[in-house]
Parts: structure tokens; C-alpha cells; sequence
């Protein structure tokens, strides 16, 4: 049945993608999208939440865009090379790029982006540019990076919410986060920043002097901001917006969504980022500490029901710490899918007495509330005694970074790759009161960090598979979290708007390719 | 005794009170023989509509739990939050407003203003705010609902004890010797007692609703299933599954009209002149 619902799929998306070459785009036309939350700013290079990559990822762009095998694909660089010790990798930019207010983008913009700018605003990449000595531009049109020693993800980071194209003439030298050019983003994208209406709309106007010729192709973007989720399901169905990106309804209106007349979805455009969702088990402190009561909690629990339920079943289950959809997922890693008998052996050899855990939800609304009621009754079913806690954003996020809870819900991106996006939840330099977002369960294990460490600055994917495929055993066979699902978040669109999703990262960079079928 | 319950008998609508308010006494009391397993059991497929499947009447909610479970376990909680909250309201109330009525003067001024401030801000928002503060457990929940409950009954209790406390039988026992207290305890509450009761009956009903848009809120307990809680999980799904919401809201509906159905009887039959007047 599984293999039947692939294949289907799979030639679904085969008849798709051939219908889309035989037809000719047409130019012109105003999409509307749904944008959720309000982005708290367009200046990528500050903010990288979800919202604002989201419209942002249309007004800049980086070196490199992903397809959905995560494969670079030309974007601001038209071609780059590796070389032989996986040392120096050398980038050719396009010709005829020019920013959004006429002037030219150089190599000196991206030795500025990277070096400069990035490096002391943006968090995520400063942890991969520590393997970087150099940037240097030997030419108007060429980056060479020299490399510390080989890292295995570098060709990964070239993403536009990663590593976007900032304007050095625009920011050199001035106070980043106070420059007032920030409330007028200046790109290299295909699109144009033109107004916010604050609480109402963001509106975005083709770039007549975009270097690919005849693209894009729709004239502007309307990114409209709808507060309840209610009303943006109601928004969609009455046609006032044709574009739902991922996550932006609840789960349970998706099914009445995609059944009306001339509505498309896909599950696709989230390759890059592998939402994976899991508890956090406190081993800190507390009966989680307990291996083998971890192991009973890990198999009590139902996943493959939640998904059909709770995600009308969208999601994979997930076997492990490397989501499939990110690179070296290992998949014969030790089994801990449902069997409420080997939950009770496991039980039976722990310490467990019958304490009640306390489980945190994830306050993002229905679905998280309902998972957790539906992974309580899982626990007492095999003899397991839990409560869940309320909280909200803040109290999750406070609970959480101190360690406060036995079971915490969580989801977390991949970004592509172990290193960028897994290793951080595991590796035990990363345990650190306060943030909900490192190494939060406490999971302490030399042989993993070294591990990770190690595949991290392999030169050869072979090696690193290698590596990562040994690392993902043994952590697997720990369970530090209890590995829920592979979310999915389907991007729901009128059927006329063609190929929304085309990259990794779906709408955040897809409008680019995007067109209306409309006269 | 007797001549009490004749005449609460001579109502109609309270009598027809009674006998729903006793079936859900009796569905509470009932519910942990006739639906051994927890009411947060996963027992059939999700959204199983009512009367399709033997054993399961009223059908599955969204996880697939047993509706019909939940209705009955429900009854237990709804009933206890309505009848702790108003003992606890009552308890806070009671001495506040006697107080308040017997003494008079500064005592009585300071205890109003007090009342007042708690009576000046929207009970429901206060209890909101109040859940938001603490963690809501089932015994926070109850604390909420007194704390925004009790004014009415302290002034309630004050207007009676002031119409009371000049009486001649308060003046003799004043006379006598006894102290304040035993006055007031022996002597002017037990004759304030008859709107009290009527009262008391109706703010069971009134502690049921809230907690019911408390839960449908999302600020109950999540650990209990409550009526409020059903028809607020169901919420979302009221395009689909309506019955999931439609089920929990009787029985909401019939419990608090059966309260106040009994609320009439008990005024009829403890103000029996006031009866003859209106009727």
C-alpha cells in the first residue's frame, strides 16, 4: 500500500513536471500569498525567521540555490569549483548582475556579505565560517574560499537565508542593525521591495533588470498578512490569496482545502530545512536518565497513528536523529518503531516506580495539543503515569532552557545537512542552560561527539557517510529524544499559479520561477 | 419538611429540574463502573459518527476516544467544579457580607469597597488573567472560579443580615448576653438562609458554564475531561464533525437549565408569599 501511495505520487509528480516543460510560461499577472506571522523585518541578513525568509528570499539572493535532492544549482554564481584536498573552492559570478538600485554586484559585495557583515550578524553561518581562513576576490568576477581544513557541508551553506548577498555600498562601514535602508531592502533578486502596509500587506514589483532574460515572470507579489488561522483558510477558499505557503492553515482545514475545484498541493520545498519533531528526554536529571525507561517511552508510542490523525498523513515516521530528507540519513538504524510489548519489557528493566512525567506540548495550537494527549494515553498504556504541563510560547521556552520537564515536544530544521543541523542537538560541548534549541536533553557520549566532530571535516562523502551511518547507530540505540516525525508542511496553491516549488526551499526563493496561467 | 416539599412540588419545571439534575448525579457516580477505562482511551478509528457502531453510541472524537465516556466522566467534573467552587464562593462570601451587614459603619464600608473592586472588573476576564497566573489544575481552576464568584453572596448576605439585625429577636438576644458572634451564627444567619440556598443553586449552574469556557478556551486542566473541554477540541472540526461539539453543549444546557429550573422551585418553596404574589 505504502509502495502503491510512492509510486502514484511519484508518477504524479512525473506526469506533473513534463506537463510543466510543454508549457510555455506566461508573463504578466498579481499574485497573492498568505504571509504568517507578520515578519518582523525584510533585512534578511539581521532576521532569518521563517516569515521573513520567506518574502525576502525573492529580494535576495546568495551564490548557490538547492534542488530537492539538495544539490547546488547555479544562482549569483554561475559556476564554481572544488579543489582536489577540499581546500579551495573557487566561484564565477554572473555577468550583468546589478542590485536593486543600479549598481553593480561584485565579488567585493560577497567578500563584504560574508566576511563583514554576516560574520558578526548571523549566528547559524558564523559556526560554519570558523572552517574558513580566507575569502578573497582576485577579480571583479571570482570568490576563492580557502578553507582551515575540509567541511564536508560547505557546498550547503550558499543558501539565500544562510548566506544572502548583502550591498556593500549600502552598508559598509555603517550601524547594521540601525541602517534605515533596512526598511527598504535592497537585493540582487527578482523581485523588488515597493510597500509594508504594517498589519495589512507587504507588496513586492518584478525586477525589470533581473539578469536572467524574461524573468520572472509575474509583475508583483502581494504577501498578505491574516492574523487567524480561520480567516486565512476562509481568504483562500473565497480566492482572495491563490498561495499558501507550509504551516500557514491548521492541519485539520487541509483536507477541505486541497478538495476544492482548481486546488494543487505539495508536500515538496522542504528539503533544505528537514523539520524533524521530537520529545526531549531529561537526562539531567529525573527518571529519564534511565535508558531503558527511555526505550519504553520511545516504543509506547503510536506515531504512525498520530500522523494519520493528527497530520491527515502528511509526515514520515522518523527512524533516527538524520531526517531522510537530509544528507546520510542512515536508514537500518536499530529499530524503535510501536510495540507496546517491548515498551513494557523495557519498562519492566528500568528503575521506573511510577512517578508521573511531566509533559510539555508545543503551544503551537490544536495539533500539538491533541499529539501530546494522544502520546499520554500511549504512555499509560503500557504502564506509564505522565500529565501534560500548559504553557505557553514563553513558558515553553523558559521550561524548556531550564530543564524543566521530563517530555518536551519539539521540532527542529536540518538545514541540509548532519553537521549544520543535527549534530548541534546531540553533541555534548552544546548542552547549556537557557536555550531552548541546543542540546536540551543533556545527552552526554565522548564516542558521539568525536564522531560527529570528525565527519564534520572529511573531505570525501564516502567517509562521512561512513562516519555519520556509525554515529546515528549508536545514538539511535541511546534515544537521548524520542524521535516523533518527519514533519511535512504542504504548500496549498490555485492550480493556474505554475511551479511555486521548485528549490529545497520552496516559496522562500520558488517565486522567481513562479507564473499565472491567467489572461 | 413536608410542607417544603409540597411546595416545591407545585413547580413543575423544578421538578423536571430535579430528576435531570439526578441523572447526572447519577451519570457521574456511574461513570467509573460503566466506562472502566479512561475517557482519554483510544478506542476506534478517529470521527466515528454516532450510532454506527455498537458499544459506541455517540461515536469518536478526533484521537478516537469513546464520546459517550467522555460525556459521563465529564458529568463528575463539571459537577464537582460547580459544587466546590460555589462551597468555597459561599465560604468567602458568607462571613464578608454578615460582617459587613452586622456590624456596619467603617467595617461595613471597607468590606463593600473591597466587594466592589473585585465586582468592578468582568468576572470571566479576572479568571482568565487568574488561570493565566497560575498553573491551571483542576484545583486552580475551582479556586479561579470561586474568587470570581463570591461578591454577589457578600452582598446578598449583608442586605439580609441589615434587614435582620434590628429585628426584635436579634435585640433579645443582644439582651441576653450573647456575644456577636453567636448572634450572628445562631440568630440572623440561619433566617438569611432562604436566598442564600436559591442563590447558592444558581451559581452551581454559573460555576459550570464557566469552567466549561474556561476548558473551551484551552485554560482548563488538560489532564481532565471536561464538557468545555470536549466541545473546545471539537471546535475546529464543527465543519466536519458537528456532533462532537452539538453532544457536550446539551448536556451543558440541560445541566445548568436543570439548576436553574431547581433554583424557581427552591424560591417558591422557601419565599412562599412571594410565590402567591407573582403567580
Amino acid at each position: 500500500m505504502k509502495t502503491f501511495q510512492y509510486l502514484t505520487t511519484a508518477a504524479a509528480i512525473a506526469i506533473a513536471s513534463s506537463l510543466a516543460a510543454q508549457e510555455t510560461p506566461k508573463s504578466g499577472g498579481t499574485l497573492n500569498a498568505v504571509i504568517q506571522p507578520e515578519p518582523p523585518g525584510l533585512m534578511l541578513g539581521l532576521i532569518q525567521n521563517g516569515p521573513t525568509q520567506m518574502v525576502a528570499g525573492q529580494i535576495y539572493e546568495s551564490l548557490l540555490r538547492y534542488d530537492k535532492n539538495l544539490d547546488p544549482m547555479p544562482s549569483l554564481a554561475k559556476e564554481w569549483t572544488k579543489s582536489e584536498d577540499g581546500l579551495t573552492y573557487t566561484f564565477t559570478l554572473q555577468d550583468d548582475v546589478v542590485w536593486h538600485d543600479g549598481a553593480p554586484f561584485t565579488s567585493a559585495d560577497v567578500v563584504f556579505s560574508v566576511d563583514v557583515f554576516l560574520r558578526e550578524t548571523h549566528a547559524r553561518l558564523r559556526a560554519s565560517l570558523v572552517h574558513v581562513e580566507s575569502i578573497e576576490a582576485p577579480d571583479d568576477k571570482t570568490v576563492v574560499f580557502t578553507l582551515k581544513q575540509p567541511f564536508g557541508p560547505f557546498l550547503g551553506i550558499f543558501e539565500a537565508g544562510t548566506m544572502p548577498m548583502i550591498p556593500k555600498h549600502i552598508y559598509e562601514g555603517t550601524d547594521y542593525a540601525n541602517n534605515p535602508a533596512n526598511n527598504t531592502p535592497i537585493g540582487t533578486g527578482p523581485f523588488k521591495f515597493e510597500q509594508w502596509e504594517r498589519g495589512s500587506y507587504i507588496h513586492l514589483v518584478k525586477n525589470e533588470d533581473y539578469y536572467m532574460e524574461g524573468k520572472p515572470y509575474l509583475d508583483e507579489i502581494y504577501y498578505q498578512v491574516i492574523p487567524d488561522a480561520a480567516s486565512r483558510s476562509v481568504a483562500f477558499e473565497t480566492g482572495q490569496v491563490d498561495l499558501l505557503p507550509g504551516g500557514s492553515v491548521e492541519n485539520f482545514d487541509i483536507p477541505r482545502l486541497t478538495a476544492m475545484d482548481n486546488v494543487c498541493f505539495t508536500n515538496d520545498g522542504w528539503e533544505f530545512f528537514g523539520p524533524h519533531s521530537w520529545m526531549w528526554m531529561n537526562m539531567h536529571e529525573g527518571p529519564m536518565m534511565d535508558k531503558n525507561l527511555r526505550k519504553a517511552v520511545m516504543h509506547a508510542m503510536d506515531r504512525e497513528f498520530a500522523r494519520d490523525a493528527l497530520w491527515n498523513g502528511n509526515g514520515t515516521v522518523a527512524k533516527g536523529p538524520v531526517s531522510s530528507v537530509t544528507r546520510f540519513h542512515e536508514p537500518n538504524t536499530p529499530d524503535i518503531s510501536f510495540d507496546p510489548e517491548k515498551a513494557r519489557e523495557y519498562l519492566a528493566q528500568s528503575d521506573y516506580d511510577g512517578e508521573t512525567l511531566q509533559i510539555l506540548p508545543l503551544p503551537y495550537g490544536e495539533t500539538w495539543q491533541r499529539w501530546a494527549e494522544a502520546v499520554r494515553q500511549n504512555l499509560s498504556e503500557v504502564g506509564i503515569n505522565s500529565e501534560l504541563v500548559a504553557t505557553d510560547v514563553a513558558g515553553w521556552n523558559q521550561r524548556t532552557g531550564d530543564w524543566d520537564f521530563d517530555l518536551a515536544f519539539t521540532y527542529l530544521y536540518q538545514y541540509g545537512d548532519p553537521a549544520l543541523g543535527v549534530a548541534r542537538t546531540y553533541v555534548s560541548s552544546n548542552i547549556a542552560k537557557g536555550s531552548p534549541w541546543n542540546n536540551v536533553s543533556g545527552y552526554v557520549n565522548d564516542e558521539v561527539d568525536s564522531l560527529f566532530a570528525e565527519a564534520a571535516v572529511q573531505a570525501s562523502d564516502e567517509a562521512r557517510q561512513e562516519l555519520y551511518t556509525e554515529v546515528q547507530n549508536i545514538v539511535v540505540d541511546d534515544v537521548p529524544v524520542a524521535w516523533m516525525l518527519e514533519l511535512q508542511f504542504p504548500t496549498i496553491y490555485r492550480c493556474d499559479l505554475k511551479n511555486p516549488v521548485s528549490t529545497a526551499i520552496g516559496v522562500n526563493d520558488g517565486m522567481r520561477d513562479a507564473w499565472l496561467d491567467r489572461e | 419538611m413536608r410542607a417544603f416539599w409540597s411546595r416545591f412540588r407545585q413547580n413543575r419545571g423544578a421538578v423536571i429540574g430535579l430528576i435531570i439534575l439526578a441523572i447526572v448525579i447519577i451519570c457521574a457516580i456511574a461513570a467509573p463502573f460503566l466506562f472502566p477505562r479512561s475517557p482519554w482511551s483510544m478506542v476506534q478509528r478517529p470521527f466515528l459518527p454516532p450510532f454506527e457502531m455498537d458499544g459506541l453510541p455517540l461515536g469518536t472524537d478526533a484521537l478516537g476516544r469513546d464520546v459517550l465516556s467522555g460525556l459521563f466522566h465529564g458529568a463528575r467534573v463539571s459537577l464537582l467544579v460547580g459544587l466546590v467552587s460555589t462551597v468555597v464562593a459561599l465560604a468567602i462570601g458568607i462571613p464578608i457580607g454578615a460582617l459587613a451587614g452586622y456590624y456596619g459603619g467603617l467595617v461595613d464600608d471597607a468590606l463593600m469597597r473591597f466587594t466592589e473592586f473585585f465586582q468592578t472588573i468582568p468576572s470571566f476576564a479576572l479568571a482568565i488573567v487568574l488561570l493565566a497566573i497560575f498553573q491551571p489544575t483542576l484545583a486552580y481552576v475551582i479556586l479561579a472560579i470561586a474568587i470570581v464568584s463570591w461578591p454577589p453572596v457578600a452582598r446578598l448576605v449583608r442586605g439580609e443580615v441589615l434587614s435582620l439585625r434590628n429585628r426584635e429577636f436579634v435585640e433579645a438576644a443582644t439582651l441576653s448576653g450573647q456575644s456577636n458572634l453567636r448572634i450572628i451564627l445562631r440568630q440572623v444567619l440561619p433566617n438569611a438562609l432562604p436566598p442564600i440556598i436559591v442563590l447558592a443553586s444558581l451559581m452551581v449552574a454559573t460555576a459550570i458554564l464557566l469552567e466549561s469556557s474556561l476548558s473551551f478556551l484551552g485554560l482548563g486542566d488538560p489532564n481532565v475531561m471536561s464538557w468545555g473541554y470536549m466541545i473546545g477540541a471539537a471546535r475546529t472540526v464543527l465543519r466536519t464533525a458537528w456532533w462532537l461539539s452539538f453532544i457536550p453543549g446539551i448536556a451543558i444546557l440541560l445541566t445548568v437549565l436543570a439548576l436553574n429550573l431547581i433554583g424557581e422551585g427552591l424560591n417558591d418553596a422557601l419565599n412562599p408569599r412571594l410565590r402567591k404574589r407573582t403567580s
